[in-house]
C-alpha cells in the first residue's frame, strides 16, 4: 500500500468504442496484458501507482535496513536481513510490471531521484528502537497486506501476478513484526516501554498509509472502474482499524487514541483521524526523514555508476570479441 | 607457551583415518584436543559472522536492486554458516554458551575472525574483491572439510560449500567484469587488490591450533591451501586484467584475537542490544 493518492487520468468526454470494449472487458472479469490495447489514462495512472508501490518498497528497506547490524540475536539479524532483501524483491517484481507499460527502470529512479514520483509517507519516519522493527512489519506491513489481498484481483495481468506472491512474503513479514511485539510485550520493563512507545509513534502514521477519506474523489472512482483500486481509503482503514485493535489488547499495549470505542451499529471501531496537516507537509518533503531517505537512494544510484558503467562496457567488450572470433571461425 | 598435547595417539589417528565414521565422540577421548577444536571452531564461524555483518552494511545502499538482493543473500547464507559453526563451538566448549552467548557476548580480544572480513567497505567495488579473495579460500577450505574426521564438521562443509560455491560464481565474474569493464573500474578493482592483499595471507598461515586440528584430522593445514587458492585468484584476476600484488607481507593476527581497529566499532554496534539489556529476550 504504498500507492498513496494516486491520481487517476479520468476523462470527461464520452467514450469511444474502443473505451467501452475495454471497459467491458473489466467489467467481466478479464485481465489486460501487456501487449494489449488499453487507453492512455489507464496506463499512465498504473505506472504512476505500481512505480509509487515499487519506490516504496526499495525507500521502505531503509528504515528497517538501520537495524540490521544492530539485531539482539544471529536468528533476527537473519530474518531481518531476509526480510528487508524480500523487500528489495519485491521492488524488483513492480519494477518489472511497470516496465511493461513502456517506461523504464531507469527512468523511474530519475522520477524519483528528483522527487517527481512518490513513495509512501510512511518511510520518513524514524526507526528509533528494535521494538520499532516490530512495530513496522506488525502495522506497516499489515497495513500494506489490506490493501494489497485485494489488489490481486486488479485488472491489469502484470500488477496482479506480482501482487500474489507479494502477498504470501508480506503475511510472513507481519508474523515475523508481531512475533518481536509479542516478545518485547513479555519481555523487561524495559523492553515493555520500547514496545509501547513504537505503537505510539507508528499508530497514526499507519493510518495515514491509505491516504486521506476518498469518498468523494474523482480519481478513485476512475481507479475503481478501471479496477486499479478495488476498495475505498475509508473502508480499508477501518478494516486495519477492526483487525489491529484486538491484536494490541492482546499484546497488553495501548492503541494511543483516547476516542477509541467499539461501535456496536457498524460493527467496527470508532476512531480518531490522523492528523492530516502532518500527513500533507511529510508528502511535501517534511517528515523528519525525508531528506535522509532520499539522499540515501540518491547516494547509493550516484556512487555506484562506476560500477554499472564497467558492467555496460564489459558486455559491450565481450560481445564484440565473440562477434570478430564468429567471423574468424567463418 | 605450553607444549602442544601430543595428538599422534593412536586412537586419534585411527579415529582421523576413519573419516566420516568419527564424531565429537573423540573428544572425549582426547580432552586434550577440546580447547584447540574449540578455537578453530571460532576461527571458522566469527569470520563467516564478521563478513556476514560487513556485507549486511550494504543492505537497501546496493549499486543496483540486483546486487542489493546478491548481497544480502550472501550475508546471509555466512549468517546460517556462523548459527553453525558457533553452535557447534559452544558445544565443544560444553561450557552452556550457546552461538548468540558466542557472537554476543566476547569482546574483541576474544573474537577469532581472520582481518580481511572485518576491514570496512569501502566501495563496492573493494567489498567484492574482498569477497573474491574470500571466497576462493572458503571454496577451497569447505572442500577439504568435507572429508574432516569430525562428522559434524563434515556435514556443515558440504552444507556450505554448496551456497558458496554460488559466492564464488558470482564474485569472480563481477571481478572479472569490472577489472576489464572501464579504466575507472579497472582502476578502483586494481587499487581494491592492493589494499586488500596484505590481508590474504593469514589465511594460509597455521599456527599451533591449525596443527593440532590438522593432526587430528579435522581440518587441512592452511599451508595446504595456499597453492589452489593461488592458482585460482591468480587465473581470475589475469583474465580480469589485474596485476597481482608483488607485496608478501601479510598482516596476520585475527585468527589469534589481534585485531584491526575497526573490530572494536563493528562489536559495538552489533552486540548493543546484548549489552544494553542483560538477560532479556528478543
Amino acid at each position: 500500500m504504498y500507492a498513496q493518492m494516486v491520481k487517476s487520468e479520468p476523462t470527461d468526454r464520452d467514450p469511444t468504442p474502443e473505451e467501452q470494449a475495454f471497459q467491458a472487458r473489466i467489467d467481466a472479469g478479464e485481465k489486460i496484458e501487456p501487449k494489449e490495447w488499453m487507453p492512455e489514462g489507464y496506463r499512465k495512472t498504473l505506472v504512476r501507482q505500481i512505480g509509487q508501490h515499487a519506490h516504496s518498497e526499495i525507500v521502505g528497506q531503509l528504515p528497517e535496513g538501520n537495524w540490521i547490524t544492530r539485531a539482539p540475536t544471529l536468528e533476527r539479524k537473519a530474518i531481518l536481513l531476509a526480510k528487508v532483501q524480500d523487500e528489495a524483491g519485491h521492488g524488483l517484481y513492480l519494477y518489472s510490471a511497470a516496465e511493461t507499460l513502456g517506461i523504464s527502470r531507469d527512468e523511474m529512479f530519475e522520477q524519483l531521484h528528483s522527487g517527481k514520483a512518490k513513495y509512501s509517507s510512511i518511510f520518513n519516519y524514524p526507526t528509533l528502537t528494535w521494538a520499532d522493527i516490530g512495530a513496522i512489519g506488525w502495522l506497516v506491513d499489515g497495513a500494506a497486506i489490506m490493501n494489497q489481498v485485494p489488489l490481486q484481483r486488479t485488472s491489469y495481468g502484470p500488477y496482479a501476478r506480482a501482487m500474489v506472491r507479494i502477498c504470501k512474503e508480506e503475511s510472513f513479514h507481519q508474523r515475523q513484526g508481531y512475533h518481536i511485539m509479542m516478545k518485547m510485550a513479555r519481555g523487561t520493563d524495559a523492553q515493555r516501554e520500547m514496545a509501547q512507545d513504537a505503537l505510539n509513534r507508528f499508530w497514526f502514521p499507519s493510518l495515514m498509509m491509505f491516504g486521506p477519506s476518498d469518498k468523494d474523489s474523482v480519481h478513485s472512482k476512475q481507479s475503481m472502474a478501471w479496477k486499479i483500486k478495488i476498495n475505498t481509503n475509508d473502508e480499508l482503514r477501518q478494516r486495519f482499524v477492526n483487525e489491529t485493535v484486538p491484536q494490541a489488547e492482546f499484546l497488553g499495549l495501548t492503541v494511543p487514541d483516547p476516542d477509541l470505542a467499539w461501535n456496536e451499529e457498524k460493527g467496527g471501531y470508532d476512531f480518531s483521524e490522523p492528523d492530516w496537516d502532518e500527513f500533507y507537509e511529510v508528502l511535501k518533503g517534511n517528515g523528519p526523514c525525508n531528506r535522509e531517505r532520499l539522499g540515501a537512494r540518491v547516494t547509493a544510484w550516484e556512487d555506484g555508476a562506476w560500477f554499472r558503467e564497467g558492467l555496460t562496457a564489459y558486455a559491450e567488450k565481450a560481445a564484440t570479441r565473440r562477434a570478430a572470433s564468429a567471423t574468424a571461425a567463418e | 607457551m605450553p607444549s602442544l598435547p601430543d595428538m599422534a595417539t593412536p586412537n586419534v589417528t585411527e579415529l582421523a583415518a576413519g573419516r566420516r565414521g568419527a564424531s565429537r565422540d573423540m573428544l572425549a577421548e582426547v580432552p586434550d584436543l577440546k580447547p584447540a577444536f574449540f578455537e578453530w571452531l571460532c576461527r571458522m564461524g566469527d569470520t563467516t559472522l564478521i563478513l556476514g555483518h560487513r556485507l549486511s552494511e550494504w543492505c537497501g545502499h546496493g549499486p543496483a536492486l540486483e546486487e542489493d538482493i546478491a548481497i544480502a543473500n550472501t550475508a546471509l547464507d555466512l549468517i546460517g554458516h556462523t548459527q553453525m559453526w558457533l553452535n557447534l563451538a559452544g558445544e565443544v566448549e560444553g561450557q552452556g554458551r550457546s552461538a548468540d552467548d558466542l557472537a554476543y557476548l566476547r569482546d574483541a580480544m576474544h573474537f577469532r575472525n581472520a582481518l580481511l572480513v572485518e576491514l570496512p567497505n569501502g566501495d563496492i567495488g573493494r567489498t567484492l574483491m574482498r569477497q573474491f579473495l574470500f571466497d576462493a579460500w572458503h571454496h577451497e577450505m569447505l572442500g577439504r572439510l568435507e572429508g574432516s574426521a569430525v562428522t559434524e564438521v563434515a556435514e556443515i562443509a558440504a552444507k556450505a560449500k554448496k551456497e558458496v560455491a554460488y559466492h564464488l560464481d558470482r564474485s569472480s565474474d563481477l571481478v572479472v567484469r569490472l577489472g576489464d569493464g572501464t579504466e575507472e573500474s579497472h582502476a578502483r578493482m586494481q587499487d581494491a587488490l592492493d589494499i586488500l592483499w596484505p590481508y590474504t595471507g593469514e589465511f594460509c598461515t597455521g599456527d599451533a591450533v591449525d596443527a593440532a586440528v590438522a593432526k587430528a584430522g579435522i581440518a587441512p593445514r592452511p599451508e595446504d591451501l595456499r597453492a589452489p587458492w593461488l592458482a585460482f585468484v591468480g587465473e581470475v584476476l589475469e583474465e580480469a586484467t589485474l596485476d597481482m600484488p608483488q607485496n608478501g607481507h601479510a598482516q596476520k593476527g585475527g585468527r589469534q584475537g589481534r585485531h584491526t581497529e575497526h573490530l572494536g566499532y563493528l562489536l559495538a554496534e552489533m552486540q548493543f542490544l546484548q549489552r544494553a539489556y542483560p538477560g532479556a529476550e528478543w
